[in-house]
């Protein structure tokens, strides 16, 4: 095998594939970065944990085809290093030399034969703009559950209706829904996945900067239990997770009783600002009425904090209690100047929501749904 | 009960004891388990019982006088019991009659003061400064309390009454069964140096070793030796605190009610086990006293901590801290069977398992994260259900399926998780 390539091309491309790369190879040959140079002038760089699956293609010179594998990490550290020259890479005997300018390197080939064989390349399911996407996943990743309680719960929940995706996230304390159109390339398509939050944020984060990212799901993605990601020539797969995922539709609540505008920026300063007394575990105490929003913290046996923002309010004055990680979480992910929450009791889930103005209409595609914090009887 | 009597020293000074200055109360029951056991057994009054798990593994928790006269000890085990004290009845415990009998007892205490410092179930200090005008001199109150709790609760308390916690201590051992001794201020350095070493508290059959070896027999001894002999032999905290005690000098106050740091409960199994769903079991059982008496206690913790004795001897503790504090037997057996499954134990024998719930606080104060989609009514309400059953008709009224006793002979069970 033997090919000359860009520097910048080289390295952008090792790099991007290398983000997959095990931190601890089940197997040996996994922490490799697999090269297959074809006659075509093009080069496919690949790398696999039989989870997640990366894969590049770029052009480049190609004197002689060939595969080869090397190890990912120290690729991708050279490759960043090298010289703004093109890159000549070519096998000699159980070798790999990698020559830019005056500087050479000589890489140990790994056994491609004991390489696993990838997931077969997806077929789009439909398309979505890429940064609509990466912004959506943000929004709902956060709610995703980060510990190993229920497994189920660290996915992002992934419907597809027609030209309708949800995307859906609980870790059972708060809950996250985001609704968002795309292009499916049949219009009856229909789908849930469940893509393990991680991965799903990594890649959308990956593959956004493109204008469009395609999605291939179902038999699509080459096999069911894999989700396929395209933008570009980077492709990429993951394993979805397996599991009943629980009903969630009874958890919005259906009336509201007190709502409640506020400035983002402001309520997220001061909530930031109280929550400084809280000790791990102990809440944030909300208090809607007057048309302000009252935040305290702490209490009387240890420091306390108390902060007054703006808001308005409309029906009963409501007190109530949250986790300050997750209100902000949630503050955070709305996305807008404005933010609504609505109210029934003290006792039952809040609902958080964007909008733009003081005095406009709620953006309800995207809903932030949280438990409160209550003491014990 | 203490393992341990001394003979008290003789009054040199003339008239009744002046309790002038004694605020100091220590009231202990006399042989509190076995005089609440035998309440409900008013035949076996006056005849040796041994009051303990009957088992081949079981030990000693209490005894009456008659039982203690031929060496029966609290913490013996209870074979060893047996053969010195053939004669001897022996009575599994009722802790709910000793948890009740505790709870009218320390009510009686507080009627009469609120510096209340309990130290188990049956003994407490109190002091009585502020109690004086309203109620009499410190021996009166005593009186007061011996009669209350003679006349309500059918058992007999000694009281020890002087100016500090360890001299009430003493005074109150010295005064079994069913006494009152009065150390007057003006003859506590008398008092306390008539005694031998052993009666100072803190001074275990390690110090005592040391003290002898030192030749110093009598308390009086060692108010006479420099302190930096003590101090040598002892360390400099031991040292200058024995010192101070054979002077009389004791600056502890009573503190009232001790907030407990931790709840647990274990259980050692009448022969070994192996089988990892029995086990299971039996931390079920110990998850739903811990937690029942947490939540009688209103407490929660956010640390749940198994203790697991092999057959060996060699003992094993392993704790998980949850995301927040609980008072739910569901929740600790969860956390405690997690931490048992993370052992990997490979059909190992086990003598004992235990479940203990730490990092208390006041459940009224301890923040709950609501889940999304709990019910209205969730398993706390049924544990709680199970509580007020358990209060009504007495423990095991309600209880997990799997704890059900299986009868003699049935074929096997079906065996569930709780779930």
């Amino acid at each position: 095998m033997k090919f000359r390539v860009e520097r910048d091309v080289l390295a952008e491309a090792v790099s991007w594939v290398a983000r997959g790369l095990p931190a601890r190879p089940p197997v040996p040959v996994l922490s490799g970065i697999l090269l297959v140079a074809d006659a075509e002038g093009t080069v496919t760089l690949s790398a696999f944990d039989y989870e997640v699956s990366a894969k590049i293609t770029i052009a480049a010179d190609v004197a002689e085809p060939g595969t080869v594998l090397v190890l990912g990490r120290l690729l991708a550290d050279i490759s960043r290093n090298l010289p703004a020259r093109p890159v000549d890479v070519a096998v000699d005997g159980n070798k790999v030399q990698v020559t830019c300018g005056s500087s050479r390197f000589s890489l140990l080939q790994m056994p491609a034969d004991d390489y696993p064989t990838l997931p077969a390349s997806p077929q789009a399911s439909g398309s979505i703009d890429g940064q609509a996407f990466t912004h959506a996943v943000a929004q709902v990743s956060v709610a995703a559950d980060k510990g190993d309680t229920l497994p189920i719960l660290t996915g992002v929940r992934v419907e597809i209706d027609g030209d309708r995706m949800t995307l859906l996230a609980t870790d059972r304390y708060r809950l996250a829904m985001r609704e968002l159109t795309w292009n499916p390339t049949q219009s009856d398509a229909s789908h849930v996945v469940l893509i393990p939050a991680k991965t799903l944020s990594d890649t959308a984060r990956s593959l956004g900067a493109a204008g469009s990212v395609d999605l291939a799901v179902g038999s699509a993605a080459g096999g069911d239990g894999l989700v396929g990601f395209e933008a570009g020539s980077r492709r990429t797969t993951t394993r979805l997770l397996d599991g009943e995922y629980p009903k969630v539709s009874s958890i919005f609540p259906t009336s509201t009783d007190t709502e409640a505008v506020v400035k983002t920026a402001d309520l997220v300063e001061a909530v930031k600002r109280v929550a400084l007394v809280a000790e791990r575990n102990t809440p944030v105490r909300l208090r809607f009425g007057d048309d302000q929003v009252a935040i305290e913290a702490g209490t009387g046996d240890d420091a306390q904090a108390s902060e007054a923002v703006e808001s308005t309010v409309t029906g009963p004055d409501i007190e109530i209690a949250f986790n300050p990680h997750y209100l902000l979480d949630g503050l955070g992910a709305v996305g807008t100047a404005y933010t609504r929450i609505s109210f029934t009791q003290a006792s039952r889930p809040a609902v958080l929501s964007g909008q733009e103005s003081a005095d406009g209409e709620a953006d309800l595609s995207y809903r932030y749904v949280l438990m409160p914090v209550r003491f014990a009887s | 009960m203490s393992r341990r009597q001394f003979a008290a020293p003789v009054r040199t000074a003339p008239g009744p004891p002046d309790d002038t200055g004694c605020t100091i109360l220590h009231v202990d029951m006399d042989a509190f388990y076995a005089s609440a056991t035998l309440l409900a057994h008013p035949h076996l009054v006056g005849t040796p019982v041994i009051i303990g798990g009957s088992g081949n593994r079981g030990v000693v928790l209490s005894a009456t006088y008659e039982a203690r006269r031929f060496g029966v000890t609290s913490a013996m085990p209870m074979a060893r019991a047996r053969r010195l004290c053939p004669s001897a009845t022996v009575l599994p415990p009722e802790h709910e009659v000793y948890a009740a009998i505790s709870a009218a007892v320390m009510d009686t205490f507080w009627s009469i003061t609120p510096l209340v410092e309990p130290l188990s179930l049956d003994e407490a200090f109190l002091d009585v400064s502020g109690a004086l005008r309203r109620l009499g001199g410190p021996a009166s109150i005593a009186q007061l309390i011996r009669d209350t709790i003679a006349d309500e609760q059918r058992i007999t308390c000694s009281v020890g009454v002087a100016p500090s916690k360890y001299l009430a201590k003493i005074a109150s051992g010295l005064a079994k069964p069913d006494g009152m001794v009065v150390v007057p201020a003006a003859e506590v350095v008398g008092f306390v140096q008539a005694l031998p070493v052993g009666a100072l508290w803190g001074v275990g059959e390690r110090t005592e070793e040391a003290l002898t070896r030192l030749g110093l027999r009598t308390v009086g001894d060692i108010a006479h030796t420099p302190v930096s002999t003590l101090v040598r032999a002892l360390g400099d905290a031991a040292g200058h605190h024995l010192h101070d005690l054979a002077w009389g000098r004791d600056t502890r106050r009573v503190q009232p009610s001790q907030r407990e740091r931790s709840i647990g409960s274990n259980q050692t199994f009448e022969t070994d086990l192996d089988d990892a769903d029995e086990i299971r079991r039996r931390i079920l059982a110990q998850a739903t006293r811990t937690c029942s008496r947490a939540r009688s206690a209103r407490m929660a913790g956010r640390t749940v901590t198994l203790t697991v004795r092999f057959s060996d001897f060699t003992t094993i503790t392993r704790s998980k801290t949850l995301r927040e504090p609980t008072d739910s037997t569901k929740a600790v057996y969860e956390a405690a069977v997690a931490l048992f499954d993370g052992l990997g134990l490979q059909r190992a024998r086990l003598r004992l398992v235990g479940v203990r719930l730490e990092k208390l606080l006041d459940s009224a104060q301890a923040p709950v994260q609501g889940l999304l989609d709990e019910p209205e009514y969730g398993w706390r309400d049924a544990e709680r259900a199970v509580d007020r059953a358990a209060a009504r008709f007495g423990r095991g009224a309600v209880q997990p399926a799997s704890l059900l006793k299986t009868r003699q002979g049935a074929s096997d069970p079906p065996r569930r998780d709780l779930s």
